[in-house]
């Protein structure tokens, strides 16, 4: 933990899509250097949390703020010149383009820093080899490295990670969790959306958890057990607290 | 041997509709809007270049160097304000909105120009030809057509594959949600293929006032014929574009052989011919319900 | 917790009535009728300009109602409704040419349009939002060109429709009048009961969302096919209405573009997607059209900027502005009337 005050904070978002609540009054904030974690099951509201704070959704309420610079009506685009960035869920690869494109369309708004297309390559060599194949002939789990490498290029301050484990194999999901470290460049958040509550708590330095769009329980993964954590997911009992 | 003649008509013909198929192709793959105004804004620019030429003999090509540019930045203003707040609203608007403003474009210029045809002039290019033998002869208008089309086809091919912004135009053409996170400015993207697609148009629309007589409502065949060169070649491929436009220009001319009233049924029939024949019928990528 | 006496009663539970019709739409039935009344007597109280003035606005009604059906309810937006059109109106003609009244001529015309629809359903329904369109415009420009090189049927220049020599003038005027206004009211209770029917029920569920129509059992292509067909026979009526009421008739004419242009028109104006607003739009539509006609090309010109500006800012219409509050003079939805149920007491 490097610096202490949160690089990006949302206050109480709410946000609709038609008639459905699918986020009511959430905050949420991350400092610089902590994997923060949202669990929580299937429609509670992780992704779209995600998607706000990556512009791709207007809050019917509520602020989303970079470095104490409100953001709330930025552009989706001009959020990654910021440093925000989101690989989003089902990876969302661009299927007529090789992967070296689908980097270099990453390099588009990108802030100046570190991470650049050699240093993707140099973390994952396999992809220097392939990267003038079309995305759409590698596996589920190349691709969605591919895509969190189309992120990391723009440098991000903040990096939004949104069910990366969906539709691939435990192990692959693992070995993707255990370069995160090497992502990490100083003062990066990361802020990641998991369904698979143990694999998020492994690596995260804190958690959130959500309940049909509402925050419940939080706080750091060695502060509650395992059924604590599992009732707010589910939202039984006491630990249900809206 | 007219047969063959009629062959090579068809090819160059081909090269003119694909003209008019490559901005439609551009405007629905990556902006997302079906054009139904395409017709109208091409022989408008026919009529603008009528309008800014200083007399009916002033050779057309000069228009060339102005008409392009002119379109562009209508294209690209048309794009941020009318286009994307359509499709904001939906894909039936934009069918609804770009079908009125292809009506009010008609009938602005018959109020304009009147029902009287007009045609631009190319000097000595309209007659000359090139004598392969004593039965074809290839006129050199309708080459230099062909291999205008050709020439802004891979213009544009090789601005979309090898530029950055080329490269932008395809991320929003493959997924607009995904280029946005990757940092894409989006309205700003389409306001390019948008300017591209409006100066495919302007050519395309001067191709055609050299090459035939035109009328305020000469807009909606040609509408019909690059919709169908882009619908047989194919979504997403512009040389796709070019093959479909020598189908329906093929179609044509050898109907025109056969009979001289017979050359636009026969495209449409072959047409729809190939819509029946296809057996998934046709899918195109950004199919919008 | 005993409640053995209390239960011995029935829990009193307030029921709930589904009911179709509100009370504005209940109210306005007696007023409709006294409306259609006034018009069937209209031929003996205006002159004959008048009459077949109102037959080209009856035209347009049916045309405005029938596409935004098309449209509005089953997603279908074709610009080829004018196939239809030239169908009717050279049915029309055929017939009369072979010793058919062209009054009995016309609902035999209307018919055939949608046993010619089926064929034609079956090429453009492979073909989804602007391809569906330019496909259906492509239809209606073959039939035209087909049209033209029979000379029988007038060629390139139209001929006229015989068997209407016999009428005297105002008499002709009067029976096309009634001839328009019986077409328009058919085509407009036809989709009011097809929206009213199950297969409007589908379709309002298709509007809304496709995929969960369908995964609820809705037979979408079905329920699709059913409004083009009625759609066509829409406009095979029109399209006889014009053969009569113009006598002579014309490929460019009838087929011609234009018609699915008013008919676009008619719809933005008035609002997509609802009974009422069509009506609204073609009353729009005809008094700009009356009022502009002297200003040639001008007339299209305001018409289109105005369907243009409503298309992207005013998207429910003219009509919108009422049903804002809920007016509704067709009633098609469903309204549950009734408080909902107390729980009967047992703790």
């Amino acid at each position: 933990m490097t610096d202490a005050s949160p690089v990006l904070v949302a206050a109480g978002l709410t946000v609709r899509h038609g008639q459905l609540t699918a986020l009511h009054e959430v905050s949420i904030d991350v400092t610089p250097g902590e994997v923060l974690a949202v669990v929580g099951a299937n429609g509670a509201g992780k992704s779209t949390l995600l998607r706000t704070l990556a512009g791709l959704h207007k809050p019917a309420a509520g602020t989303v703020t970079l470095d104490g610079e409100d953001i709330t009506a930025l552009h989706t685009d001009k959020r990654v010149g910021k440093g925000v960035v989101l690989v989003p869920e089902g990876r969302r690869l661009f299927p007529s383009m090789t992967v070296e494109e689908n980097l270099q369309v990453g390099t588009t708004n990108r802030r100046a820093g570190d991470w650049d297309i050699d240093r993707v390559f140099e973390l994952f060599p396999w992809m220097r080899d392939r990267r003038r194949q079309k995305t759409d002939h590698l596996s589920g789990g190349e691709q969605q490295v591919i895509a969190i490498g189309r992120a990391l290029v723009a440098n991000p301050r903040v990096l939004l990670l949104d069910e990366i484990s969906l539709g691939l194999a435990p192990v692959i999901v693992q070995r993707i969790y255990e370069t995160l470290p090497a992502m990490l460049s100083d003062g990066m958040a990361v802020l990641i959306v998991e369904q698979d509550v143990a694999q998020a708590l492994r690596v995260a330095s804190r958690f959130q958890c959500l309940l049909e769009g509402t925050a419940t329980l939080a706080g750091k993964p060695t502060d509650y057990t395992s059924e604590q954590v599992e009732a707010a997911y589910f939202g039984f009992g006491s630990a249900a607290a809206s | 041997m007219i047969w063959v003649n009629a062959i090579v008509e068809g090819l160059l013909l081909g090269g003119l509709y694909a003209l008019f198929a490559c901005g439609l192709s551009l405007l629905f793959g990556v902006v997302g809007v079906i054009n139904l105004a395409h017709g109208d804004l091409a022989v408008l620019g026919a009529y603008v270049a009528v309008a800014i030429l200083p007399s009916t003999n002033t050779n057309a090509l000069w228009a060339l160097l102005f008409l392009p540019v002119i379109f562009a930045a209508f294209g690209y203003v048309s794009q941020r304000t009318v286009l994307q707040r359509s499709l904001d609203s939906g894909p039936l608007t934009t069918l609804l909105v770009t079908f009125g403003l292809s009506v009010v474009i008609q009938n602005a210029l018959l109020e304009g120009f009147s029902a009287d045809s007009h045609s631009l002039s190319v000097g000595s290019l309209t007659t000359s030809a090139l004598h392969v033998n004593s039965t074809i002869s290839i006129s050199y208008l309708r080459l230099g057509i062909l291999v205008v089309a050709i020439v802004v086809l891979a213009v544009v091919q090789l601005f979309l594959a090898r530029t950055s912004t080329g490269r932008q135009i395809r991320a929003v053409a493959d997924d607009g949600e995904a280029a946005a996170i990757s940092g894409v400015n989006t309205r700003h993207v389409t306001g390019i293929a948008a300017s591209i697609a409006f100066a495919t148009v302007a050519v395309a629309g001067l191709a055609y006032g050299m090459y035939s007589q035109f009328t305020p409502t000469s807009g909606s065949s040609l509408l019909l014929f690059a919709f169908e060169a882009v619908i047989i070649g194919g979504l997403g491929s512009l040389w796709g574009t070019l093959a479909g436009g020598c189908v329906i220009g093929l179609a044509q001319t050898i109907g025109a052989q056969i009979d001289p009233t017979l050359g636009i049924l026969m495209g449409h029939l072959v047409f729809l011919a190939i819509l029946v024949v296809r057996p998934n019928g046709l899918i195109p990528a950004r199919a919008n319900a | 917790m005993t409640s053995a006496p209390v239960a011995a009663a029935a829990p009193s539970r307030p029921t709930r009535r589904i009911r179709r019709s509100t009370r504005v739409s209940r109210w306005a039935v007696l007023p409709a009728l006294v409306v259609l009344v006034i018009l069937a007597l209209l031929p003996y109280i205006l002159g004959q300009g008048s009459t077949s003035a109102l037959v080209n606005f009856y035209i347009l009604l049916i045309l405005g109602v029938t596409w935004n059906m098309l449209a509005g309810y089953a997603g279908l937006v074709s610009v080829g409704q004018q196939a239809y059109i030239g169908i009717g109106a050279y049915a029309v003609l055929f017939l009369a040419q072979h010793g058919w009244e062209p009054f009995v001529a016309l609902p035999v015309a209307a018919i055939f349009c949608a046993i010619a629809a089926i064929p034609i359903s079956l090429i453009v329904f492979r073909l989804r939002g602007g391809y569906f369109a330019i496909a259906t415009w492509t239809v209606a420009q073959v039939l035209a060109l087909l049209t033209v090189r029979d000379a029988a049927l007038g060629g390139g220049t139209g001929t006229n429709l015989p068997g209407l020599d016999g009428f005297d003038p105002t008499v002709l005027g009067a029976y096309t009048y009634w001839a328009a206004l019986v077409v328009a009211i058919i085509a407009l209770v036809g989709c009011y009961l097809l929206l009213r029917s199950r297969v409007g029920l589908a379709l309002t569920a298709v509007r809304d969302d496709d995929v969960a129509a369908r995964s609820v059992g809705v037979r979408v292509p079905r329920a699709k096919r059913a409004v083009y067909l009625a759609a066509a026979v829409g406009a095979g009526g029109a399209g006889g209405l014009i053969a009569i009421s113009q006598i002579n008739v014309q490929a460019g004419n009838v087929y011609g573009v234009q018609w699915s242009a008013y008919m676009i028109f008619i719809v933005l104006i008035g609002g997509i997607g609802t009974l009422e607003g069509p009506i609204l739009g073609a009353i729009v539509f005809f008094t700009l059209q009356q009022t502009l006609a002297s200003h040639g090309a001008w007339y299209l010109i305001i018409v289109g900027s105005i369907a243009v500006l409503m298309a992207l800012f005013m998207q429910r219409g003219l009509w919108g502005l009422a049903d804002r509050f809920g007016v509704r003079l067709f009633p098609v939805g469903y309204r549950v009337s009734g408080a909902p149920s107390t729980p009967a007491k047992d703790g």
